[in-house]
């Protein structure tokens, strides 16, 4: 255990100090960091799932509280909460529900064919809270005999079960826990593919002799535009280098490398260029349920002159990117503050995700030395004279909110999907109840 | 982990040796900066644990280092040990993964030599480490750094210190940097960038500065600069230490250690700078750099080390419109209103109507309503009550000011002063419940003055405020055993009277802001300054030293003027003998001294001594010439000696013959018409031989007609000479 707690508190440091920077990298060492939480975690012998998404949620609550901004912490957290959820009830449908199917399974049938309407959205509705498990469209369409038939055991804490099949129990717990981390290695190993995935459809969206303009540097573009590439499509890049921290020189250099026509332009330029480009294609920090974006600084402005010039807006997104709560811009652009809205329409359930604190910031502002050589400017920063307050500011945030309207097409793992079905995929992804990772929050 | 897995890239690729040589990175951290600067205040607390936007500002150096991939930090405690060592351990710091904190504790250490030389005694250093005190504040990578350092340490092992410079101009003005510190004058080989010159106490110097001639011999281009700062980042060779020890008088790091190695040419130790541009580093001198770094981080210019990031132990803070960071618990009235660049601790309450702006408020303060806070340092636990108004002030913890208080710029309020309702503290005052101290002997070395400063501690609970103001007023007349105390009606405290500068300095170190009618009186006066140098310009400047713009003179050029000075050196020297009969050995030691110092031949001190003689002689009064050749054949015949000392070959006498000639020329026109007479007089004085003057008339042959001025005349001399020397043979 101390093991695992220093393992933690390494990882909150880095965190705190902002150490880790990247969504991908932070998403990949926050499963990796549950995983071997998990692992090392001794469960109690009744109610090991309660027991285990009460640990996790204990940890991911520090986590979150540990940079607030780095929006994939939580996701990952979400995720990893999810995966137990799914496990437990799989695993109690499969002890159960061989016995009990049979019974109810005629009832079910009824349901999904319609005959009900008004029983089959109860027991819809039933089934999701129990089950913790939020109506997604899998759900709705495939899982339905399985999660409704759990209520019962899983809604008592698996004791009915536990006292019957106590000889089940053993082999049960390490199930749990083994099909738990089994799933989240598949979490890790689906982070690092994403980039394939996302990349596969490069083809489809990228034509001949097209001109793609891209801001910045992400991981996911430059494999998307390779993957096309690779396909033998011939196609011109412009590169945006993406002031302050120039990744976009970076990008180009590897674009060439790869034998792409790559053009470098300044930030400035990309309304006078836009006219010319076929599609703009960049990366996410996060995605929103609306489908607004979480971007690196620079790219709303990227959308609003694309939207100018009818040029299609696709962000490429990985599934854990996106995050499950509204976000609304309410301060002027001068600020480049973000606010969360306090609550979260979802479905009919109110989910409130920073229920005491109804602003909160999420733009980091990075050190202004990004900018400016702090030497070359120390004269105009001469507190000594004058009124005492400086004179010269400098701001560095380092995203930007693009608003979902215009976005016109996401492209994940799973395919492309419109800003406004991203609050689908949330139901894929997370569950209702952890969206709140904070325990207690209403007391 | 990005400046960590940097720190190991610092050392790929060194060779295995190396490797294994380097274990941990080190680090010493002097919690004490041997100082005065910001008493009151730290005659009850350690400067170290003064907060700095409400963070202790040891724990910026720590979490700096522990960025910086420092493994091990030992923490050097002398003042107030105690308070230093408990805040460690109940901080998170002790037990860190891979940053190990190990405290040094000693009560009798008065400087930062001393501190080195127990650190040395402890044998706890095992190779190269970084030196800094524990109120740096910085972002720097040390990789870069570190890895010049290393390299240049394998290159020559007399590198032993590595110092890390910023680039900041000084005012004009006021000749002080942003930090308050005043000028700083560096000669750096640009090249190298290797330390020739260090001076931080230029003021004195009137606006001069002498730089070594050696320097400029040795080098082909020096850059000598005014713009730079010295962060107090040093990154040592372990030798360093070895050095403190030896030299037992060094006692400030760059006053005597610096300055030291770069005067003493035996042991050739070596300090280089490192430039830093883009990242931040500076060190807390006095209130003016407190105000300045405050104001640097919350403009966030110590990115990561800012209040929103958790970058060590600090309470979640947030960052809102117009860089305003308020902490979760803060109770504000809604007709409050909180001016941009302002810190808000947590659990502080703000009535209504209070105006706060480019101010830092600590935790836990109750702050009434209609009170106006600009610019202000308010520390933890403070109360202030209603239509109060504060400017440019520290305020630290628990103190309370009753209502409508004011404090005017530059006041210092130390912990639990209670200022009385409706009195203003006067501006620049610093107001604490202790006494202070008896003025201790005003050695220009203010660290030394510290001496008492561990065992002062904090006073005891016994030693309550009214019992001080007790003693006070029994030392002092009966008319103030009142309760009205000299801080208004109900307040405690006593008024320090100003330090040192007086109230003329106070300015210049304060918090506040430099008053614009100050500016305009100090450019004034120094305009009116400038006037008189200008005007007494043409006097030649004290020996040895040379106005720095002529730094930038040909080589050549300096060397005549070397000589000139040298010239003047050696005439001053003769002078004194002459008058205060001095033995002619001691001239001697005093001129070879000189040539030394000025890097010239025997041939030079020759002919300069020569010189001397000839001006002596006709500095004694005479009338007719022929006087003069008397007054130059008694002085040559009282001196000889002494000029016949450096006249060891044919070779010098010609060089004095030649230098006679020139004189003859130029400076002592009434020499030309008796150039024989007094070369008769050398000659038969044996001053000069014979052979000497025939070379010398040989080598003139050649010459243009206009300078065989005076062959002409001594040709009968020589054609006598010829013959002498034929009869001879």
């Amino acid at each position: 255990m101390p093991d695992v707690n220093s393992l933690v508190n390494e990882f909150l440091i880095k965190l705190k100090k902002r150490k880790i920077e990247g969504s991908k990298a932070t998403a990949k060492l926050t499963a990796e960091l549950l995983r071997s939480f998990i692992s090392q975690k001794r469960l109690p012998h009744t109610n090991q799932a309660g027991a285990l998404i009460d640990a996790v949620k204990a940890v991911g609550e520090e986590l979150i509280d540990a940079n607030p901004v780095e929006l994939a912490v939580g996701n990952i957290v979400r995720r990893v909460l999810h995966i137990i959820r799914e496990e437990d009830l799989s695993l109690t449908t499969a002890a159960v529900g061989g016995l009990s199917l049979s019974a109810e399974s005629d009832n079910e049938d009824d349901v999904d064919q319609g005959d009900h309407p008004a029983l089959s959205a109860a027991a819809v509705a039933a089934a999701a809270r129990s089950t913790l498990r939020p109506p997604s469209l899998q759900t709705l369409l495939e899982d339905m005999p399985h999660s409704t038939a759990v209520p019962q055991p899983s809604s008592s804490g698996g004791d009915s079960e536990g006292k019957s099949k106590s000889a089940d129990k053993n082999s049960m717990t390490r199930k749990l826990k083994h099909n738990v981390i089994e799933a989240v290695n598949e979490l890790i190993q689906d982070i690092s593919t994403c980039h394939e995935l996302i990349a596969e459809q490069a083809v489809e969206h990228i034509h001949q002799n097209e001109v793609i303009l891209t801001l910045g540097s992400s991981r996911t573009v430059t494999e998307f535009l390779c993957a096309a590439k690779e396909k033998k499509r011939s196609f011109r890049v412009f590169v945006a280098e993406g002031a302050p921290r120039y990744q976009g020189h970076a990008l180009a250099k590897e674009l060439a490398a790869r034998g792409l026509q790559t053009t470098v332009i300044t930030d400035s330029a990309v309304f006078a260029m836009i006219s010319r480009v076929n599609m703009v294609i960049v990366g996410a920090h996060a995605v929103m349920a609306n489908g607004g974006v979480i971007a690196p600084v620079g790219l709303n402005m990227v959308a609003l002159a694309a939207q100018r010039h009818a040029v299609p807006f696709v962000v490429l997104a990985w599934g854990s990117q996106v995050l499950p709560c509204y976000v609304v811009l309410l301060c002027n652009q001068a600020e480049l503050t973000i606010s969360i809205e306090k609550m979260l329409a979802y479905g009919n359930i109110l989910c409130p995700l920073y229920p005491h604190n109804p602003e909160v910031l999420l733009n980091e502002l990075k050190s202004p030395s990004e900018l400016l050589d702090f030497g070359e400017f120390s004269d105009c920063l001469d507190f000594g004279c004058g009124s005492g307050s400086p004179l010269l500011h400098v701001v560095n945030p380092a995203f930007d909110y693009v608003p979902p309207n215009l976005v016109s097409l996401f492209i994940t793992d799973t395919g492309g999907h419109n800003p406004s079905y991203m609050y689908r995929l949330l139901a894929d992804y997370y569950s209702a109840d952890d969206l709140v990772v904070r325990r207690r929050s209403t007391s | 982990m990005v400046a960590k897995k940097g720190g190991n890239r610092g050392v790929v690729g060194e060779d295995a040796e190396e490797e294994l040589k380097r274990d941990r990175l080190q680090a010493i951290l002097l919690a004490d900066s041997f100082a005065t600067k910001f008493r009151p205040i730290t005659l009850e607390r350690p400067k170290v644990l003064l907060p700095l936007v409400n963070v202790p500002m040891i724990d910026y150096t720590l979490a700096w280092l522990e960025s910086a991939g420092v493994e091990e930090v030992f923490v050097f405690c002398c003042a107030h040990s105690k308070q230093v060592i408990d805040y460690l351990k109940n901080s998170k710091w002790f037990g860190q993964p891979n940053f190990s904190v190990s405290t040094i504790e000693s009560h009798n250490s008065m400087s930062a030599g001393d501190a080195l030389r127990l650190i040395y005694e402890r044998h706890v250093i095992s190779g190269d480490f970084i030196l800094v005190t524990g109120d740096t504040v910085s972002n720097m990578p040390l990789t870069l750094a570190l890895k010049e350092h290393k390299e240049r340490r394998r290159k020559d092992n007399n590198a032993v210190m590595t110092i890390v410079i910023t680039q900041s101009k000084p005012s004009s003005i006021t000749n002080q940097s942003r930090l308050g510190m005043e000028e700083l004058f560096m000669a750096i080989d640009p090249d190298t960038k290797q330390l020739l010159y260090y001076e931080d106490k230029a003021n004195d110097l009137k606006g001069t500065i002498s730089l070594d001639k050696g320097l400029l011999m040795d080098k082909t281009s020096i850059s000598l600069h005014n713009d730079k700062q010295d962060c107090y980042i040093d990154i040592c060779s372990p030798e360093v230490l070895s050095l403190f020890t030896d030299n037992f008088d060094y006692q400030h790091l760059r006053r005597h250690f610096v300055k030291g190695l770069l005067v003493d040419d035996i042991m050739g130790y070596k300090i280089f700078t490192h430039e830093i541009h883009s990242s931040y580093a500076a060190r807390i001198d006095n209130y003016r750099g407190y105000d300045t770094i405050s104001k640097d981080i919350i403009q966030r210019w110590t990115y990561p080390l800012v209040p929103d990031v958790q970058f060590f132990g600090n309470c979640a803070t947030k960052l809102e419109r117009r860089g305003m960071y308020r902490a979760s618990e803060v109770g504000l009235s809604r007709s409050a209103q909180i001016g941009p660049f302002t810190v808000i601790g947590n659990g502080t309450s703000i009535g209504s109507n209070t105006e706060i702006s480019d101010s830092v408020v600590g935790e836990g303060c109750i702050i009434g309503s209609n009170v106006s806070i600009e610019g202000c340092y308010i520390w933890n636990n403070v109360t202030i009550e209603d239509g109060c108004k504060l400017k440019h002030a520290i305020v630290c913890d628990g103190v309370i000011m009753k209502s409508g208080a004011g404090l005017e710029p530059g006041v210092v309020l130390s912990f639990k002063v209670v200022v009385g309702q409706q009195f203003t503290v006067p501006a620049y005052s610093k107001v604490s419940l202790l006494q202070q101290p008896v003025k201790q002997d005003s050695d220009e070395e203010l660290e030394y003055a510290d001496n008492s400063r561990g065992v002062i501690g904090i006073p005891s609970n016994s030693n309550t405020p009214e019992k001080l103001n007790q003693q006070f007023s029994t030392k002092l007349s009966d008319s103030h055993r009142q309760t009205v105390s000299e801080v208004g009606n109900g307040g405690v405290g006593f008024i320090w009277s100003l330090g040192e500068g007086g109230h003329e300095e106070e300015w210049r170190h304060s918090v506040a802001p430099i008053p614009a009618d100050r500016l305009v009186e100090i450019s004034k006066t120094a305009t009116d300054e400038l006037e008189i140098s200008n005007r007494d310009g043409n006097v030649l400047p004290p020996s040895g030293e040379l106005e720095p713009d002529s730094v930038d003179n040909d080589s050549d050029e300096d060397i005549r003027d070397d000589y000139a000075y040298f010239e003047k050196e050696v005439e001053a020297t003769f002078l004194r003998a002459v008058h205060e009969n001095v033995t002619e050995d001691h001239v001697i030691l005093e001129v070879n001294s000189l040539r030394l110092s000025y890097n010239l031949t025997s041939t030079d001190c020759a002919s300069a001594l020569f010189y001397s003689m000839m001006k002596l002689a006709l500095d004694t009064p005479h009338d007719t010439p022929g006087e003069l050749v008397k007054n130059f054949a008694t002085a040559i015949t009282k001196w000889q000696k002494l000029l016949k000392y450096y006249l060891t070959s044919i070779d010098e006498e010609i060089e004095v013959i030649l230098k006679f000639e020139e004189m003859c020329l130029e400076s002592t026109k009434e020499y030309s018409p008796l150039f024989v007479q007094v070369l008769h007089l050398l000659y038969d004085k044996d001053v000069i031989q014979e052979e000497a003057i025939l070379n010398w008339a040989a080598e003139k042959e050649e010459a243009d007609e206009s300078d065989k001025l005076f062959l002409k005349q001594a040709e009968k001399f020589i054609q006598w000479l010829n013959e002498a020397s034929e009869e001879e043979d």
